[in-house]
Protein backbone atom coordinates (compact mmCIF):
# COMPACT_ATOMS: atom_id res chain seq x y z
CA UNK A 1 0.00 0.00 0.00
CA UNK A 2 0.61 3.38 -0.39
CA UNK A 3 2.82 5.35 1.99
CA UNK A 4 1.77 9.01 0.70
CA UNK A 5 0.68 10.92 3.72
CA UNK A 6 -0.84 14.33 4.05
CA UNK A 7 2.78 15.32 5.92
CA UNK A 8 4.78 14.02 3.25
CA UNK A 9 2.46 15.63 0.75
CA UNK A 10 3.17 19.02 2.15
CA UNK A 11 7.06 18.53 2.24
CA UNK A 12 6.76 17.26 -1.02
CA UNK A 13 4.56 20.48 -1.81
CA UNK A 14 7.14 23.02 0.01
CA UNK A 15 10.40 21.14 -1.80
CA UNK A 16 8.76 21.97 -5.02
CA UNK A 17 7.86 25.12 -4.25
CA UNK A 18 4.12 24.97 -4.34
CA UNK A 19 2.02 26.53 -2.12
CA UNK A 20 -1.00 24.11 -0.87
CA UNK A 21 -4.16 24.70 0.89
CA UNK A 22 -5.35 22.10 3.62
CA UNK A 23 -8.21 21.00 0.92
CA UNK A 24 -5.53 20.58 -1.35
CA UNK A 25 -3.56 18.74 0.44
CA UNK A 26 -6.42 16.43 1.41
CA UNK A 27 -7.56 16.02 -2.45
CA UNK A 28 -3.68 15.53 -3.56
CA UNK A 29 -2.96 12.99 -0.64
CA UNK A 30 -5.77 10.39 -1.90
CA UNK A 31 -4.94 11.01 -5.66
CA UNK A 32 -1.70 10.52 -4.78
CA UNK A 33 -1.77 7.27 -3.30
CA UNK A 34 -3.74 5.90 -6.33
CA UNK A 35 -1.35 6.77 -8.98
CA UNK A 36 1.58 5.69 -6.95
CA UNK A 37 -0.16 2.08 -6.72
CA UNK A 38 -0.83 2.23 -9.81
CA UNK A 39 3.11 2.82 -11.11
CA UNK A 40 4.37 0.81 -8.22
CA UNK A 41 3.66 -2.37 -10.23
CA UNK A 42 7.35 -1.47 -12.23
CA UNK A 43 9.14 -2.85 -9.37
CA UNK A 44 7.84 -6.13 -10.53
CA UNK A 45 8.65 -5.87 -14.28
CA UNK A 46 12.47 -6.05 -13.66
CA UNK A 47 14.34 -8.52 -12.32
CA UNK A 48 18.10 -9.49 -12.31
CA UNK A 49 20.42 -7.05 -14.39
CA UNK A 50 18.90 -4.52 -16.36
CA UNK A 51 20.81 -0.96 -17.49
CA UNK A 52 18.91 1.71 -16.90
CA UNK A 53 17.71 3.92 -20.06
CA UNK A 54 17.96 7.65 -19.76
CA UNK A 55 17.82 8.67 -23.15
CA UNK A 56 16.08 6.76 -26.05
CA UNK A 57 18.80 7.59 -29.02
CA UNK A 58 22.53 7.14 -26.96
CA UNK A 59 24.10 10.10 -27.96
CA UNK A 60 27.40 11.29 -25.72
CA UNK A 61 29.68 14.12 -26.29
CA UNK A 62 28.15 16.21 -28.76
CA UNK A 63 30.03 18.77 -29.82
CA UNK A 64 29.53 21.95 -32.44
CA UNK A 65 32.53 24.41 -33.47
CA UNK A 66 32.85 27.34 -30.79
CA UNK A 67 31.59 30.02 -32.98
CA UNK A 68 30.24 33.75 -31.56
CA UNK A 69 26.46 33.69 -32.71
CA UNK A 70 24.17 36.64 -32.05
CA UNK A 71 22.46 36.46 -28.68
CA UNK A 72 19.78 38.34 -27.01
CA UNK A 73 20.98 41.87 -25.68
CA UNK A 74 20.70 42.39 -21.95
CA UNK A 75 17.30 44.47 -23.04
CA UNK A 76 15.71 41.76 -24.80
CA UNK A 77 16.88 39.51 -21.92
CA UNK A 78 15.02 41.39 -19.64
CA UNK A 79 12.18 42.25 -21.87
CA UNK A 80 9.65 39.72 -20.19
CA UNK A 81 11.22 39.97 -16.43
CA UNK A 82 8.44 40.99 -14.14
CA UNK A 83 10.72 43.38 -12.28
CA UNK A 84 13.98 44.66 -13.10
CA UNK A 85 16.59 47.14 -12.19
CA UNK A 86 19.87 48.79 -13.28
CA UNK A 87 20.44 46.03 -16.24
CA UNK A 88 19.31 43.13 -13.99
CA UNK A 89 16.56 40.73 -12.88
CA UNK A 90 15.01 42.27 -9.53
CA UNK A 91 14.08 39.47 -6.89
CA UNK A 92 12.06 40.04 -3.18
CA UNK A 93 14.44 39.51 -0.06
CA UNK A 94 16.30 36.60 -0.43
CA UNK A 95 16.69 36.14 3.45
CA UNK A 96 14.28 36.63 6.11
CA UNK A 97 14.53 39.72 8.08
CA UNK A 98 14.71 37.94 11.52
CA UNK B 1 -13.20 30.93 -52.30
CA UNK B 2 -15.03 28.82 -49.70
CA UNK B 3 -13.88 25.32 -52.15
CA UNK B 4 -10.03 26.13 -50.82
CA UNK B 5 -10.69 25.05 -46.71
CA UNK B 6 -11.73 21.41 -48.28
CA UNK B 7 -8.14 20.99 -50.19
CA UNK B 8 -5.53 18.98 -48.73
CA UNK B 9 -2.10 20.69 -48.36
CA UNK B 10 -0.58 18.91 -51.37
CA UNK B 11 -3.03 20.11 -53.45
CA UNK B 12 -3.41 23.77 -51.83
CA UNK B 13 1.16 23.82 -52.49
CA UNK B 14 0.20 22.54 -56.43
CA UNK B 15 -2.38 25.38 -57.44
CA UNK B 16 0.19 28.03 -55.58
CA UNK B 17 3.06 26.99 -57.29
CA UNK B 18 1.61 26.59 -60.84
CA UNK B 19 -0.40 30.58 -59.55
CA UNK B 20 -3.79 29.20 -59.83
CA UNK B 21 -4.01 30.98 -56.57
CA UNK B 22 -1.96 32.97 -54.18
CA UNK B 23 -1.00 31.94 -50.53
CA UNK B 24 -2.91 35.74 -49.69
CA UNK B 25 -5.99 33.96 -51.03
CA UNK B 26 -5.36 30.54 -49.00
CA UNK B 27 -4.60 32.02 -46.19
CA UNK B 28 -7.38 34.40 -45.90
CA UNK B 29 -9.98 31.35 -46.52
CA UNK B 30 -8.82 29.86 -43.43
CA UNK B 31 -8.40 33.18 -41.64
CA UNK B 32 -12.07 34.18 -41.90
CA UNK B 33 -13.06 30.53 -41.09
CA UNK B 34 -10.87 30.78 -38.15
CA UNK B 35 -12.31 33.69 -37.09
CA UNK B 36 -15.87 32.66 -37.74
CA UNK B 37 -15.72 29.10 -36.11
CA UNK B 38 -12.87 29.36 -33.28
CA UNK B 39 -15.56 29.94 -30.35
CA UNK B 40 -17.09 26.21 -31.81
CA UNK B 41 -13.85 24.25 -31.44
CA UNK B 42 -11.69 26.79 -29.37
CA UNK B 43 -9.09 25.36 -31.38
CA UNK B 44 -6.86 28.92 -31.54
CA UNK B 45 -5.67 30.50 -28.36
CA UNK B 46 -4.39 33.15 -30.32
CA UNK B 47 -5.20 34.32 -34.20
CA UNK B 48 -3.01 37.43 -35.67
CA UNK B 49 -4.43 38.27 -39.38
CA UNK B 50 -1.59 41.03 -39.73
CA UNK B 51 1.06 38.87 -39.55
CA UNK B 52 -0.85 35.89 -40.87
CA UNK B 53 -1.33 37.91 -44.21
CA UNK B 54 1.86 39.97 -44.22
CA UNK B 55 4.15 36.15 -44.36
CA UNK B 56 1.14 35.16 -47.09
CA UNK B 57 2.13 38.19 -49.02
CA UNK B 58 6.11 37.33 -48.61
CA UNK B 59 5.39 33.96 -50.11
CA UNK B 60 3.44 35.34 -52.98
CA UNK B 61 6.44 38.24 -53.89
CA UNK B 62 8.71 34.92 -53.43
CA UNK B 63 6.51 33.02 -55.94
CA UNK B 64 5.69 35.80 -58.09
CA UNK B 65 10.11 35.90 -58.41
CA UNK B 66 9.81 32.04 -58.86
CA UNK B 67 11.39 31.44 -56.06
CA UNK B 68 9.55 28.26 -54.06
CA UNK B 69 11.02 28.11 -51.01
CA UNK B 70 9.95 24.77 -50.07
CA UNK B 71 7.02 21.92 -51.73
CA UNK B 72 4.56 23.39 -49.06
CA UNK B 73 5.52 27.09 -50.21
CA UNK B 74 2.26 29.52 -49.37
CA UNK B 75 0.20 27.03 -47.29
CA UNK B 76 -0.70 28.36 -44.17
CA UNK B 77 -0.44 26.56 -40.77
CA UNK B 78 -1.27 26.30 -36.81
CA UNK B 79 1.28 26.01 -34.17
CA UNK B 80 1.13 24.47 -31.26
CA UNK B 81 1.58 26.76 -28.52
CA UNK B 82 3.95 25.04 -26.74
CA UNK B 83 6.49 26.58 -29.72
CA UNK B 84 8.25 29.85 -29.04
CA UNK B 85 7.23 32.54 -31.58
CA UNK B 86 8.75 35.88 -31.34
CA UNK B 87 5.71 37.60 -32.68
CA UNK B 88 3.14 35.73 -30.75
CA UNK B 89 2.41 34.97 -27.15
CA UNK B 90 3.06 31.63 -25.92
CA UNK B 91 1.45 30.37 -23.02
CA UNK B 92 1.91 26.39 -23.11
CA UNK B 93 -1.76 26.64 -22.11
CA UNK B 94 -0.83 27.97 -18.51
CA UNK B 95 -1.93 30.64 -16.81
CA UNK B 96 1.78 31.17 -15.55
CA UNK B 97 2.72 32.03 -18.93
CA UNK B 98 -0.26 34.42 -19.92
CA UNK B 99 1.03 37.20 -22.20
CA UNK B 100 4.16 36.28 -22.15
CA UNK B 101 6.05 37.24 -25.97
CA UNK B 102 9.35 35.23 -26.27
CA UNK B 103 12.54 36.76 -27.49
CA UNK B 104 12.90 34.23 -30.28
CA UNK B 105 11.57 31.74 -32.39
CA UNK B 106 11.77 27.94 -31.95
CA UNK B 107 13.98 26.39 -34.50
CA UNK B 108 10.63 24.75 -36.34
CA UNK B 109 8.84 27.89 -36.50
CA UNK B 110 11.98 29.98 -38.14
CA UNK B 111 11.88 26.69 -40.70
CA UNK B 112 8.37 27.12 -41.38
CA UNK B 113 9.24 30.87 -42.28
CA UNK B 114 12.06 29.91 -44.06
CA UNK B 115 9.89 27.35 -45.97
CA UNK B 116 7.56 30.15 -47.25
CA UNK B 117 4.50 28.84 -44.49
CA UNK B 118 2.55 31.56 -43.35
CA UNK B 119 1.32 31.30 -39.42
CA UNK B 120 -2.15 31.61 -38.53
CA UNK B 121 -2.13 31.19 -35.06
CA UNK B 122 -1.43 29.09 -31.66
CA UNK B 123 -3.34 25.93 -30.68
CA UNK B 124 -4.80 25.38 -27.74
CA UNK B 125 -3.09 22.29 -25.27
CA UNK B 126 -3.46 20.91 -22.13
CA UNK B 127 -1.32 23.08 -19.47
CA UNK B 128 2.38 22.29 -20.63
CA UNK B 129 1.03 19.55 -22.06
CA UNK B 130 -0.09 17.46 -19.57
CA UNK B 131 -3.44 15.12 -20.17
CA UNK B 132 -5.19 13.46 -23.03
CA UNK B 133 -8.34 16.04 -23.70
CA UNK B 134 -7.54 19.76 -23.47
CA UNK B 135 -9.52 20.16 -20.29
CA UNK B 136 -6.29 20.75 -18.37
CA UNK B 137 -5.73 23.98 -20.65
CA UNK B 138 -5.87 26.91 -17.90
CA UNK B 139 -8.22 28.83 -20.96
CA UNK B 140 -11.05 26.16 -21.25
CA UNK B 141 -11.38 22.99 -23.67
CA UNK B 142 -10.87 22.86 -27.11
CA UNK B 143 -13.90 20.47 -28.80
CA UNK B 144 -14.57 17.90 -31.31
CA UNK B 145 -15.54 19.23 -34.77
CA UNK B 146 -17.28 15.41 -34.75
CA UNK B 147 -19.58 16.34 -31.95
CA UNK B 148 -18.69 19.27 -30.01
CA UNK B 149 -19.89 17.77 -27.14
CA UNK B 150 -16.99 15.74 -27.09
CA UNK B 151 -12.83 16.18 -26.56
CA UNK B 152 -10.77 16.31 -29.47
CA UNK B 153 -7.99 14.56 -27.53
CA UNK B 154 -4.75 15.73 -26.15
CA UNK B 155 -2.50 17.82 -25.39
CA UNK B 156 -2.72 18.89 -28.48
CA UNK B 157 -6.42 19.44 -29.21
CA UNK B 158 -5.98 22.66 -30.33
CA UNK B 159 -4.01 21.59 -33.42
CA UNK B 160 -6.45 18.39 -34.29
CA UNK B 161 -9.45 20.20 -34.20
CA UNK B 162 -8.16 23.20 -36.07
CA UNK B 163 -6.86 20.42 -39.13
CA UNK B 164 -9.84 18.83 -38.69
CA UNK B 165 -12.73 21.11 -38.31
CA UNK B 166 -10.44 22.48 -41.56
CA UNK B 167 -9.59 26.16 -39.70
CA UNK B 168 -5.76 25.00 -40.63
CA UNK B 169 -5.03 22.55 -43.59
CA UNK B 170 -2.07 21.80 -41.83
CA UNK B 171 -0.46 22.02 -37.92
CA UNK B 172 2.26 21.37 -35.76
CA UNK B 173 2.10 19.38 -32.61
CA UNK B 174 4.40 18.05 -30.02
CA UNK B 175 3.74 14.26 -28.53
CA UNK B 176 5.79 13.03 -24.99
CA UNK B 177 3.22 9.75 -24.70
CA UNK B 178 0.65 10.56 -27.58
CA UNK B 179 -0.13 14.07 -27.97
CA UNK B 180 -0.01 14.31 -31.35
CA UNK B 181 -1.30 10.35 -32.50
CA UNK B 182 -3.78 10.48 -29.68
CA UNK B 183 -5.73 13.73 -30.83
CA UNK B 184 -5.42 12.52 -34.41
CA UNK B 185 -7.16 9.26 -33.54
CA UNK B 186 -10.18 10.97 -31.90
CA UNK B 187 -10.59 13.67 -34.86
CA UNK B 188 -10.02 11.35 -37.99
CA UNK B 189 -6.97 13.19 -38.80
CA UNK B 190 -3.35 11.93 -39.07
CA UNK B 191 -0.72 12.69 -36.97
CA UNK B 192 3.52 11.46 -36.56
CA UNK B 193 5.35 11.67 -33.80
CA UNK B 194 9.00 11.19 -35.95
CA UNK B 195 11.94 9.51 -34.19
CA UNK B 196 13.44 11.05 -31.03
CA UNK B 197 15.81 13.88 -32.24
CA UNK B 198 14.38 13.92 -36.20
CA UNK B 199 12.64 17.25 -35.36
CA UNK B 200 14.86 20.03 -33.68
CA UNK B 201 13.43 20.74 -29.55
CA UNK B 202 15.12 23.73 -29.27
CA UNK B 203 12.16 26.52 -28.69
CA UNK B 204 9.33 23.93 -27.61
CA UNK B 205 8.48 24.41 -24.09
CA UNK B 206 10.02 21.05 -22.35
CA UNK B 207 7.67 18.41 -21.06
CA UNK B 208 9.61 15.80 -20.44
CA UNK B 209 12.85 16.41 -22.50
CA UNK B 210 13.64 12.48 -23.08
CA UNK B 211 10.30 12.00 -24.57
CA UNK B 212 9.30 14.90 -26.22
CA UNK B 213 9.17 15.16 -29.93
CA UNK B 214 7.74 17.64 -32.45
CA UNK B 215 5.59 16.56 -35.46
CA UNK B 216 2.56 16.96 -38.37
CA UNK B 217 -0.60 17.48 -37.75
CA UNK B 218 -2.67 16.99 -41.05
CA UNK B 219 -5.79 15.42 -42.93
CA UNK B 220 -3.94 13.32 -44.99
CA UNK B 221 -0.42 11.23 -44.75
CA UNK B 222 0.94 12.88 -47.96
CA UNK B 223 0.63 16.05 -45.99
CA UNK B 224 2.11 14.62 -43.06
CA UNK B 225 4.97 13.49 -44.74
CA UNK B 226 5.55 17.15 -46.71
CA UNK B 227 5.65 18.77 -43.36
CA UNK B 228 7.83 16.33 -42.00
CA UNK B 229 10.41 16.84 -44.31
CA UNK B 230 10.56 20.89 -43.95
CA UNK B 231 10.49 20.61 -40.51
CA UNK B 232 12.78 18.23 -39.52
CA UNK B 233 17.09 17.86 -40.09
CA UNK B 234 19.99 18.44 -38.03
CA UNK B 235 20.03 21.57 -35.44
CA UNK B 236 23.46 22.01 -33.42
CA UNK B 237 21.09 24.04 -30.77
CA UNK B 238 19.52 20.87 -29.89
CA UNK B 239 22.22 18.43 -28.65
CA UNK B 240 19.62 15.60 -29.12
CA UNK B 241 18.93 16.30 -32.83
CA UNK B 242 19.86 13.57 -35.06
CA UNK B 243 23.34 14.26 -37.11
CA UNK B 244 21.65 12.67 -40.16
CA UNK B 245 18.95 12.80 -42.70
CA UNK B 246 16.45 10.20 -42.71
CA UNK B 247 14.98 10.63 -46.24
CA UNK B 248 12.56 11.98 -48.05
CA UNK B 249 9.09 11.09 -45.72
CA UNK B 250 7.20 12.14 -48.95
CA UNK B 251 9.02 9.80 -51.68
CA UNK B 252 8.62 6.74 -49.33
CA UNK B 253 4.24 7.83 -49.21
CA UNK B 254 4.59 8.57 -53.00
CA UNK B 255 6.35 5.08 -53.56
CA UNK B 256 4.80 2.83 -51.41
CA UNK B 257 3.85 -0.72 -51.94
CA UNK B 258 2.90 -3.54 -50.58
CA UNK B 259 5.91 -5.82 -52.10
CA UNK B 260 7.04 -7.97 -49.70
CA UNK B 261 5.76 -6.39 -46.32
CA UNK B 262 5.29 -8.48 -42.88
CA UNK B 263 3.47 -6.87 -40.26
CA UNK B 264 2.96 -7.43 -36.62
CA UNK B 265 0.12 -7.21 -34.31
CA UNK B 266 1.16 -6.64 -30.36
CA UNK B 267 -0.16 -9.36 -28.33
CA UNK B 268 -0.64 -7.06 -25.32
CA UNK B 269 -2.20 -4.49 -27.21
CA UNK B 270 -4.32 -6.25 -30.01
CA UNK B 271 -7.74 -6.79 -28.45
CA UNK B 272 -9.01 -6.49 -24.61
CA UNK B 273 -9.68 -3.17 -23.19
CA UNK B 274 -10.24 -1.24 -26.46
CA UNK B 275 -13.87 -0.16 -27.39
CA UNK B 276 -15.73 -2.76 -29.49
CA UNK B 277 -16.00 -0.65 -32.39
CA UNK B 278 -12.45 0.83 -31.94
CA UNK B 279 -11.20 -3.31 -32.02
CA UNK B 280 -13.42 -3.92 -34.78
CA UNK B 281 -11.99 -1.49 -36.82
CA UNK B 282 -8.77 -2.46 -36.26
CA UNK B 283 -9.37 -5.80 -37.13
CA UNK B 284 -10.88 -4.34 -40.55
CA UNK B 285 -7.95 -2.86 -41.54
CA UNK B 286 -5.74 -6.24 -40.51
CA UNK B 287 -8.57 -8.01 -43.65
CA UNK B 288 -7.65 -5.32 -45.70
CA UNK B 289 -3.88 -5.35 -45.23
CA UNK B 290 -4.28 -9.55 -45.42
CA UNK B 291 -6.54 -9.29 -48.71
CA UNK B 292 -3.61 -7.65 -50.32
CA UNK B 293 -0.56 -10.43 -49.75
CA UNK B 294 0.30 -8.60 -46.51
CA UNK B 295 1.67 -11.16 -44.07
CA UNK B 296 0.57 -10.61 -40.80
CA UNK B 297 2.28 -11.99 -37.38
CA UNK B 298 1.29 -11.57 -33.67
CA UNK B 299 4.66 -10.55 -31.62
CA UNK B 300 5.20 -10.51 -28.05
CA UNK B 301 5.74 -7.42 -25.87
CA UNK B 302 5.85 -8.73 -22.22
CA UNK B 303 7.29 -5.23 -21.23
CA UNK B 304 4.28 -3.40 -22.29
CA UNK B 305 1.99 -3.86 -19.45
CA UNK B 306 4.48 -1.92 -17.37
CA UNK B 307 4.77 1.09 -19.80
CA UNK B 308 2.15 3.55 -18.41
CA UNK B 309 4.03 2.79 -15.14
CA UNK B 310 6.90 3.73 -15.80
CA UNK B 311 5.37 6.75 -18.58
CA UNK B 312 4.46 8.08 -15.54
CA UNK B 313 7.20 7.82 -13.54
CA UNK B 314 9.72 8.87 -15.60
CA UNK B 315 7.46 12.18 -17.08
CA UNK B 316 7.02 13.57 -14.04
CA UNK B 317 10.15 13.59 -12.86
CA UNK B 318 11.61 15.17 -15.91
CA UNK B 319 8.72 17.74 -15.70
CA UNK B 320 9.03 18.78 -12.18
CA UNK B 321 12.73 19.70 -12.98
CA UNK B 322 11.78 20.88 -16.67
CA UNK B 323 9.11 22.90 -14.81
CA UNK B 324 11.23 24.54 -11.97
CA UNK B 325 12.28 27.36 -13.92
CA UNK B 326 8.53 29.49 -13.51
CA UNK B 327 10.14 31.13 -10.93
CA UNK B 328 8.91 34.24 -10.76
CA UNK B 329 12.44 35.36 -11.63
CA UNK B 330 13.20 35.65 -15.64
CA UNK B 331 9.93 35.63 -16.94
CA UNK B 332 6.29 34.76 -16.60
CA UNK B 333 3.69 35.63 -13.70
CA UNK B 334 4.86 37.43 -10.06
CA UNK B 335 2.51 36.93 -7.13
CA UNK B 336 4.13 38.88 -4.55
CA UNK B 337 2.18 37.95 -0.66
CA UNK B 338 1.49 40.56 1.58
CA UNK B 339 4.39 42.01 4.29
CA UNK B 340 7.86 41.58 2.81
CA UNK B 341 8.16 38.21 1.62
CA UNK B 342 11.10 35.96 0.44
CA UNK B 343 11.33 35.06 -3.01
CA UNK B 344 10.76 31.51 -1.58
CA UNK B 345 7.12 32.57 -0.24
CA UNK B 346 7.16 34.61 -3.61
CA UNK B 347 8.07 31.41 -5.76
CA UNK B 348 5.46 29.15 -3.59
CA UNK B 349 2.94 31.91 -4.03
CA UNK B 350 3.03 32.77 -7.60
CA UNK B 351 3.59 28.61 -8.66
CA UNK B 352 0.26 28.09 -6.55
CA UNK B 353 -1.93 30.51 -8.40
CA UNK B 354 -0.10 30.08 -11.95
CA UNK B 355 -0.23 26.10 -12.27
CA UNK B 356 -3.22 24.08 -12.66
CA UNK B 357 -4.36 20.85 -10.38
CA UNK B 358 -2.54 18.62 -13.11
CA UNK B 359 0.36 20.40 -12.92
CA UNK B 360 0.86 20.69 -9.15
CA UNK B 361 -0.08 16.82 -9.29
CA UNK B 362 2.67 15.68 -11.59
CA UNK B 363 5.28 18.19 -10.38
CA UNK B 364 4.49 16.63 -6.79
CA UNK B 365 4.61 13.02 -8.21
CA UNK B 366 7.77 13.52 -9.81
CA UNK B 367 9.32 15.75 -6.50
CA UNK B 368 8.32 12.13 -4.73
CA UNK B 369 9.79 9.62 -7.36
CA UNK B 370 13.03 11.41 -7.24
CA UNK B 371 13.43 11.70 -3.69
CA UNK B 372 16.11 9.93 -2.14
CA UNK B 373 15.14 6.38 -0.99
CA UNK B 374 12.38 6.48 -3.48
CA UNK B 375 14.41 7.29 -6.84
CA UNK B 376 15.66 3.56 -7.25
CA UNK B 377 12.34 1.77 -6.74
CA UNK B 378 10.47 4.07 -8.66
CA UNK B 379 12.57 6.11 -11.18
CA UNK B 380 15.52 3.37 -11.29
CA UNK B 381 13.03 1.19 -12.24
CA UNK B 382 11.02 2.57 -14.74
CA UNK B 383 14.11 3.57 -16.74
CA UNK B 384 15.28 -0.31 -16.68
CA UNK B 385 10.97 -0.99 -17.71
CA UNK B 386 12.01 1.37 -20.70
CA UNK B 387 15.33 -0.87 -21.45
CA UNK B 388 12.66 -3.81 -21.48
CA UNK B 389 10.34 -2.23 -23.89
CA UNK B 390 13.02 -1.36 -26.13
CA UNK B 391 14.19 -5.07 -26.12
CA UNK B 392 10.87 -6.10 -27.03
CA UNK B 393 10.50 -3.90 -29.40
CA UNK B 394 13.90 -5.00 -31.32
CA UNK B 395 12.88 -8.83 -30.84
CA UNK B 396 9.54 -7.53 -32.70
CA UNK B 397 11.19 -5.69 -35.35
CA UNK B 398 13.53 -8.37 -36.25
CA UNK B 399 10.39 -10.26 -37.35
CA UNK B 400 8.33 -7.48 -38.90
CA UNK B 401 8.61 -4.29 -40.88
CA UNK B 402 6.19 -2.41 -38.46
CA UNK B 403 3.61 -3.02 -35.60
CA UNK B 404 0.22 -2.45 -35.81
CA UNK B 405 -1.93 -1.03 -32.76
CA UNK B 406 -5.22 0.97 -32.58
CA UNK B 407 -4.48 4.21 -31.24
CA UNK B 408 -6.56 5.04 -28.57
CA UNK B 409 -8.08 2.17 -26.91
CA UNK B 410 -11.72 4.31 -27.11
CA UNK B 411 -13.33 7.11 -29.62
CA UNK B 412 -13.71 10.55 -27.92
CA UNK B 413 -15.35 10.85 -25.02
CA UNK B 414 -17.49 13.69 -23.58
CA UNK B 415 -16.04 16.64 -22.06
CA UNK B 416 -16.14 16.08 -18.16
CA UNK B 417 -16.03 12.40 -18.23
CA UNK B 418 -12.62 11.26 -16.75
CA UNK B 419 -11.24 15.20 -15.94
CA UNK B 420 -12.02 13.96 -12.15
CA UNK B 421 -10.31 10.47 -12.22
CA UNK B 422 -6.46 11.58 -13.35
CA UNK B 423 -5.63 7.30 -13.87
CA UNK B 424 -8.72 6.78 -15.96
CA UNK B 425 -7.55 9.81 -17.93
CA UNK B 426 -3.78 8.02 -17.69
CA UNK B 427 -4.90 5.24 -19.69
CA UNK B 428 -5.77 6.71 -23.04
CA UNK B 429 -2.13 6.72 -24.00
CA UNK B 430 -1.66 3.04 -23.18
CA UNK B 431 -0.94 1.87 -26.96
CA UNK B 432 0.89 5.54 -28.07
CA UNK B 433 3.28 5.55 -24.83
CA UNK B 434 5.76 3.12 -25.68
CA UNK B 435 7.15 4.49 -29.16
CA UNK B 436 8.09 7.89 -26.41
CA UNK B 437 10.08 5.83 -23.92
CA UNK B 438 11.44 3.62 -26.72
CA UNK B 439 12.13 6.60 -29.18
CA UNK B 440 10.44 5.32 -32.61
CA UNK B 441 8.13 6.84 -34.80
CA UNK B 442 4.49 6.39 -34.84
CA UNK B 443 1.90 7.66 -36.97
CA UNK B 444 -2.65 7.77 -36.43
CA UNK B 445 -4.31 7.06 -39.92
CA UNK B 446 -7.91 6.94 -39.82
CA UNK B 447 -9.69 3.63 -40.25
CA UNK B 448 -13.02 4.65 -40.10
CA UNK B 449 -15.84 4.85 -37.72
CA UNK B 450 -16.95 3.19 -34.77
CA UNK B 451 -19.96 1.29 -35.25
CA UNK B 452 -21.92 1.91 -32.06
CA UNK B 453 -21.36 6.07 -31.98
CA UNK B 454 -20.61 6.87 -35.54
CA UNK B 455 -17.36 8.82 -34.30
CA UNK B 456 -13.61 8.49 -35.63
CA UNK B 457 -11.08 5.59 -34.71
CA UNK B 458 -7.57 5.41 -35.98
CA UNK B 459 -4.83 2.67 -36.07
CA UNK B 460 -1.48 3.23 -35.03
CA UNK B 461 1.49 2.21 -37.14
CA UNK B 462 5.13 1.65 -35.41
CA UNK B 463 8.59 1.36 -37.02
CA UNK B 464 11.58 0.75 -36.09
CA UNK B 465 14.06 4.28 -34.08
CA UNK B 466 15.37 6.56 -37.35
CA UNK B 467 12.73 4.28 -40.26
CA UNK B 468 10.22 7.27 -40.08
CA UNK B 469 10.28 5.95 -43.55
CA UNK B 470 8.93 2.82 -43.44
CA UNK B 471 6.15 3.74 -41.27
CA UNK B 472 4.76 6.55 -43.89
CA UNK B 473 5.15 4.02 -46.31
CA UNK B 474 2.31 1.43 -44.42
CA UNK B 475 0.40 5.13 -43.32
CA UNK B 476 0.01 5.29 -46.96
CA UNK B 477 -0.53 2.02 -48.10
CA UNK B 478 -3.45 2.28 -45.38
CA UNK B 479 -4.94 5.42 -46.38
CA UNK B 480 -5.09 4.49 -49.77
CA UNK B 481 -7.03 0.99 -48.97
CA UNK B 482 -9.28 3.09 -47.21
CA UNK B 483 -10.02 6.30 -49.77
CA UNK B 484 -11.15 2.88 -52.30
CA UNK B 485 -13.38 2.13 -50.03
CA UNK B 486 -14.66 5.60 -49.04
CA UNK B 487 -14.20 7.42 -51.93
CA UNK B 488 -12.36 9.99 -50.21
CA UNK B 489 -10.78 10.66 -46.60
CA UNK B 490 -12.31 10.00 -43.81
CA UNK B 491 -12.30 13.56 -42.77
CA UNK B 492 -14.29 13.85 -45.55
CA UNK B 493 -17.64 12.30 -44.15
CA UNK B 494 -17.30 15.27 -40.89
CA UNK B 495 -20.46 16.77 -40.20
CA UNK B 496 -20.54 20.18 -41.68
CA UNK B 497 -18.95 22.60 -38.36
CA UNK B 498 -21.30 26.01 -39.48
CA UNK B 499 -24.17 23.65 -38.71
CA UNK B 500 -23.22 22.54 -35.31
CA UNK B 501 -23.81 24.28 -32.14
CA UNK B 502 -21.73 24.18 -28.72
Amino acid sequence: MSEVTPDLVRHLASLARILVTEEEVQKLTGELSVIVDSVASVNKAVSGDVLPTSHPIPMSNVFREDVVLPSLTQAEALSAAPDSAEGRFKVPAILDEE
Amino acid sequence: MSDLIHKSAAELADLLSTKQVSSEEVTTAFFDRSEKLNHKTFSYLHLNRETALAAAKKADQALAAGKIQSPLHGVPIAVKDVLVTQDAPTTAGSKILEGWMPQYDATVVKKLREAGLPILGKTNMDEFAMGSSTEYSAYGPSRNPWDLQRIPGGSGGGSSSAVAGRLAPLAIGSDTGGSIRYPAAVTGSVGTKPTYGAVSRYGVIALASSLDQIGPVTNTVLDAALLQDVISGHDSKDSTSLPNSLGSMADAVRNADFKGLRVGIVKQLSSDGFQAGVAERFQDTLSKLTANGVEIVEVDCPSFEYSVAAYYLILPAEASSNLAKYDSVRFGMRVLPEGNPTIERVMAATREAGFGPEVKRRIILGTYALSSGYYDAYYGSAQKVRTLIQQDLANAFAKVDVLLTPTAPTTAFKIGEKVNDPLAMYLNDIATIPANLAGIPGISVPNGLAKEDGLPSGVQILAPAMQDAKAYRVAALIENLYKAEWGGYLIDQAPDLEALNV
